[in-house]
């Protein structure tokens, strides 16, 4: 047994652990359309999280009795494998999951058509593969990534970022020891467009002052990684249409030297 | 005034491509005077309406699509068809036999069982209700022969081309009787294996590039190319 280390989460230079300024993003790498059979998925390392989604539909809502006359039953599972955190997880679904599959519905459903089918369900299934801290934020953020992949009908993607508080300084995205050892986290999910929050969750403490520098800090955080997920939903397309453009250059070159 | 962004330009959903008087068209929606993109896809206009060319959407069910389908539960009196759907199809004996029917299960499975594929068309569909289906008009049925493969619905409209340009193509080309259903599923029924392989391979080129141009030409071409290579154009 370690005696406990005393952790300068802000050193003097105002760097973090991880070298990271207070309002800088882990490095972040989206893919989408990473799962042939669901219809849309998405796959997202944030930081030291790696989480992979996918979504279903909209289909035969199953079980029928559950399904609704006027729009479709939207569901979310996040679920976290066993192997995703260091001390092996229990796979049955723990309070934390169900409360995490709740509020990301939440955050999700606002920008579904859901009233486009009626009857059917959509279904979203977050599996968290490693986790570090976060992983509500980069699974709304992922989610609405493949919610899009799918081509499910959306006003907008839905982004999230969480800001805090450590050794009393407010700072953007914490990370696990950061969100362990620090005094507070606030995620939050936005929809770009409207600036409308559809996530708002805190722990910890902050005075007035501090919860709005970190709102502002997060939605910050919200903006940029917003113009991560439409390059990665474009990327897969033009890449697409680069190959072809590419053959097609390729071969009136050598329609050219007949 | 103005169409917002060009002319088959990526659009991602939330994106603002058109305002004041403009229409909401397929793929967008509005909000006070603006119109915006609800998937992912190209983005147009003609005249008043703009519109998105989606990359990938489900389809839904019009009155009078043709569209091929997979038996996936005989209940009494009417069969459950898979049409790639959000919702699935309904056939009822009455659109397949024609007459006022009998229902003895063994009846019914003698015309179509579980596991079949059927050529179908939609006779009604309401929000309230699922999809009804028809095989009762000539060229509908149950398919007993080529291959049944699954495109993007999107697509559709590319595989058939302008006035039927890229379809007729194909059939001539490659010999093939080819059933594009609205739904995303096409029939493809030839004499020789290797030309319903050709066919297929270019049903999916033509699916992978629909978003670029000079596409008829370049699947003539791969079509000229393959035939030559395998030995089918008789030379």
């Amino acid at each position: 047994m370690e005696p406990e280390k005393k952790y300068e989460l802000i050193n003097e230079q105002g760097l973090r652990l991880d070298n990271r300024k207070f309002d800088d993003l882990r490095p972040i790498k989206i893919d989408v359309g990473v799962l042939e059979r669901a219809n849309g998925s998405a796959y997202i390392e944030w930081g030291k999280n790696k989480i992979l989604v996918a979504v279903y539909g909209p289909r035969d809502a199953h079980p029928r009795h559950l399904a609704l006359e006027d729009r479709t039953l939207f569901r979310c599972r996040y679920h976290m494998a066993p192997f995703s955190t260091e001390e092996r997880k229990n796979p049955a679904p723990s309070r934390r999951e169900v409360e995490l599959s709740k509020v990301i519905r939440e955050s999700l459903e606002p920008v579904v058509f859901t009233e486009l089918y009626p009857r059917t369900g959509i279904d979203v299934f977050i599996e968290v593969l490693e986790s570090e801290g976060g992983t509500r934020c980069a699974s709304i953020t992922a989610a609405s990534l493949a919610l899009a992949d799918a081509g499910i009908p959306i006003r907008d993607m839905v982004v999230a970022c969480a800001a805090g508080k450590v050794n009393g300084q407010v700072v953007l995205d914490l990370s696990d020891i950061e969100d362990q050892k620090g005094d507070a986290d606030l995620p939050v999910a936005i929809i770009p467009r409207t600036g409308e929050v559809t996530l708002l969750q805190m722990d910890g403490n902050l005075t007035r002052e501090e919860f709005d520098k970190a709102l502002n800090l997060a939605i910050e955080g919200c903006k940029k990684i917003y113009a991560m997920q439409k390059e990665a939903l474009k990327k897969k397309y033009v890449e697409a249409k680069e190959d072809v453009e590419a053959e097609a250059e390729e071969a009136a070159g050598e329609a050219d030297k007949e | 005034m103005p169409f917002l962004v060009e002319r088959r330009q990526l659009v991602t959903p939330g994106d603002l491509i058109a305002e004041d008087d403009f229409n909401a068209g397929e793929n967008t929606y509005q909000e006070d005077k603006r119109i915006y993109a609800s998937r992912v896809g190209l983005a147009n206009f003609a005249g008043r309406n703009a519109y998105v060319v989606a990359v990938k959407g489900c389809y839904m069910p019009v009155v009078g699509d043709l569209v091929i389908g997979k038996v996936v539960e005989t209940r009494l009196g009417a069969w459950n068809v898979d049409i790639n759907a959000p919702y699935v199809g309904v056939l009822f004996t009455s659109e397949a036999f024609g007459r006022s029917f009998n229902s003895k299960r063994d009846e019914m499975t003698s015309m179509l069982d579980t596991g079949d594929l059927i050529v179908a068309k939609i006779i009604s569909f309401e929000r309230t209700r699922d999809p009804m289906l028809t095989i009762r008009e000539p060229g509908l049925g149950r398919i007993t022969r080529g291959h049944v493969i699954k495109i993007s619905p999107t697509k559709v409209p590319r595989l058939i081309g302008k006035k039927g340009s890229m379809i007729t193509l194909l059939k001539r080309e490659t010999s093939c009787q080819i059933m594009i259903g609205q739904n995303g599923y096409v029939l493809v029924s030839g004499a020789k294996p290797e030309l319903e392989a050709l066919a297929i391979l270019a049903i999916n080129t033509i699916e992978k590039n629909a978003h670029t141009t000079g596409l008829t030409d370049r699947i003539s071409e791969l079509i000229k190319n393959e035939k030559k290579e395998k030995g089918l154009d008789g030379t």
